[in-house]
């Protein structure tokens, strides 16, 4: 906490406080507000006699139907959970056992490897597409949820490995060591010992592997084309902007419901799981 | 039950770190058997390479009858307790306890008696269903060695199971443990770098420093015949006195001498150090074998001090004294009263000398 005089608190704690959340809740705000602004009140020009742009009087669920009914939303909504899940699925176990192998194992070019796994973390996708888009046309998956189950891994699993060896590092030696001598063998110590500590660093893992999967917009733009197997962001963005008419309402309908599963996923995860499992050594 | 036997073992890591040096003991059955030295002396390595832990670069490492080297640590049949106890934090105390008997496949009804029996032991039945997190440090202490006995194996391993717990705790603790080991007779070994817990638990005690053994033996004789300078300084509390001495030979005696300081060696010691005239030699003595000069001392034994410094303990005076150009920590009567810088004509019990090569640090 600052200390000192009452003016001090406010020039750096108070006031950066609440310029932050008002940066990052803004946006959220503004999403919410449009959803349901009827579309006389979206299009009202700024300098007109009762332009109100942050309040309505009016709130409609047009937008919300709109999507429903004039799109395939609901569908992008299930395309983009399964190829979410999956991938994440996937990302997660690859990820977990690398990263214990990475952490634990000492094998030669150990440390390298890791390095080397991250590095591929860090390709921007801008550039790997063009290859992958090569590699999803001879498999012959372009157009379906695979070449996207198959690509998001590229990034997902390199980001796993790595977050779970740190997490495997802080995992005290001895609780694996004490298990073999009480007479389980590596892959039991790491079934009944390890994996269950483990839990908090696994749920972050495929909260963020399921995140990145779900905003994920280049490669489901490239490797998705017909309007049924696209995902939200793809969905939302293609057929609701139309030449150079952004359908607002929609959108911003669209943009708020496809935040919701991943905010819930977190809220969810971070509230019951990922609270300190600690007490097995003297901390 | 078992001995275990430690035959020319040398640990190398990364081919240039030696850790352990050409360690060489024999740990009999039901011995409580202590490896005490400062921190990177190779005891833990060497408890981690009985354990297997570690893997060993040359030599051999018995159980029982059976060459151990290239079995795992489940097939050693040894129990061991962590400094940081390693507690399964998602498992119950109970489950803690229960895990090593259902990797080796005990039916249920045996697996919980034999966890309530050691849960009985160890005062902790009450705590059978709690999580490690919500234990104190002493719970934890006894839950993980709760985990260790329910076991019944051959030979018990502990790397400074005590050194996390605070001051009260761990004498209790330590007293526990001597009576557990009595009540049980498996074979022990214990890690410590504390020669207080070395002293009190073990049935012997090996001193190790730099990957070598400096001297194996019961508590008593490291503390009365230490093999050389490390173990005299090592072993006792407050540390033996070391005085770097020339040893002259004048009126048929050998004497012992630095700047302040002439003591005439006794007999044994003079015998030992025959040859040596002229030559570079420490005195060691301890502070409990120094008092205040009376009447009936001998001069030879001798010297005047000008004290430092006064711990007044309660049950004794420990005095920081200077005598030329060395220290000397005396640890006197209680009842007797002083003050900084006076000097004060103290004397050296003759039996309890010891005399240590000065290039060496071999007792001579």
């Amino acid at each position: 906490m600052i200390e000192g005089a009452v003016w001090r608190k406010w020039v750096f704690y108070n006031i950066p406080l609440i310029l932050f959340v008002f940066v990052l809740l803004f946006p959220f705000y503004w999403m919410i507000i449009t959803t349901f602004r009827p579309d006389g009140e979206l299009y009202r020009p700024w300098n007109a006699a009762n332009y109100q742009p942050f309040w309505t009087n009016n709130p409609t669920l047009d937008h919300v139907l709109y999507l429903f009914e004039e799109t395939s939303f609901g569908r992008w909504m299930l395309n983009t959970m399964f190829i979410a899940a999956v991938s994440t699925v996937i990302s997660l176990i690859c990820g977990v056992f690398a990263g214990y192998a990475l952490a634990r194992l000492n094998f030669p070019f150990a440390g390298g490897l890791g390095t080397v796994i991250f590095v591929t973390y860090l390709v921007p996708q801008t550039l790997l597409f063009i290859p992958l888009a090569e590699i999803i046309r001879n498999f012959q998956l372009g157009d379906t949820p695979w070449a996207l189950i198959l690509t998001y891994p590229t990034f997902l699993i390199p980001f796993c490995t790595w977050l779970m060896m740190g997490y495997f590092k802080a995992i005290p030696k001895e609780l694996e060591e004490c298990a073999r001598i009480d007479g389980a063998s590596r892959w039991k110590a790491m079934v009944y010992i390890i994996l269950p500590v483990a839990v908090p660093g696994i749920l972050s893992a495929g909260i963020f592997a399921f995140t990145l999967s779900w905003n994920e917009f280049i490669y489901a733009l490239v490797f998705l084309s017909s309007p049924d197997q696209k995902t939200v962001p793809v969905g939302v963005t293609s057929e609701l902007i139309r030449g150079d008419v952004f359908f607002w309402g929609p959108l911003m309908a669209g943009a708020l419901l496809g935040s919701i599963p991943v905010a819930i996923v977190y809220s969810f995860f971070v509230e019951h799981y990922v609270s300190g499992l600690t007490g097995s050594v003297k901390g | 039950m078992a001995l275990v036997s430690i035959r020319s073992v040398n640990k190398v890591y990364d081919g240039n770190v030696h850790a352990v040096k050409d360690v060489s003991l024999e740990i009999r059955d039901k011995e409580f058997m202590v490896f005490v030295g400062p921190s990177g002396c190779g005891k833990t390595t060497t408890l981690r390479m009985v354990a297997g832990l570690e893997s060993i670069t040359s030599g051999d490492i018995v159980i029982g009858d059976t060459v151990v080297n290239q079995l795992p640590p489940m097939d050693r049949d040894i129990a061991m307790v962590f400094q940081n106890y390693a507690l399964y934090p998602h498992m119950s105390v109970f489950h803690n306890m229960a895990f090593g008997l259902k990797m080796r496949k005990f039916e249920k009804p045996e697996i919980d008696k034999r966890v309530r029996d050691a849960a009985a032991i160890l005062g902790i039945e009450t705590l059978l269903d709690r999580k490690p997190r919500q234990l104190s440090g002493g719970q934890r202490q006894r839950v993980a060695l709760g985990r260790a006995i329910v076991r019944h194996p051959q030979v018990f391993l502990f790397d400074e199971p005590l050194s996390n717990l605070d001051a009260k705790l761990r004498v209790q603790m330590r007293v526990e443990l001597k009576k557990l080991h009595e009540r049980l007779g498996t074979t022990a070994i214990y890690v410590t770098h504390d020669q207080v817990e070395a002293m009190t638990l073990g049935d012997r005690v090996v001193v190790m420093k730099d990957g070598i053994v400096q001297q194996v033996g019961e508590p008593l004789e490291l503390y009365n015949t230490p093999a050389n300078k490390f173990v005299a300084g090592f072993i006792g509390s407050p540390a033996m006195n070391f005085a770097d001495v020339t040893l002259a030979e004048s009126g048929g005696r050998l004497w012992a001498e630095a700047q302040g300081l002439r003591i005439g060696l006794p007999d044994p010691i003079a015998r030992r150090a025959n040859g040596r005239n002229g030559a570079h030699a420490t005195l060691g003595i301890r502070p409990e074998d120094i008092h205040l000069a009376s009447p009936t001392d001998a001069d030879d034994l001798c010297f005047e001090a000008e004290v430092e410094v006064i711990e007044q303990l309660g049950s004794e005076i420990v005095l920081d004294t200077r005598v030329g150009r060395s220290a000397f920590v005396a640890s006197v009567d209680p009842s007797l009263r002083m003050k900084v810088h006076d000097r004060l004509k103290l004397a050296m019990n003759p039996a309890r000398l010891h005399l240590f090569d000065a290039g060496s640090e071999a007792a001579i």
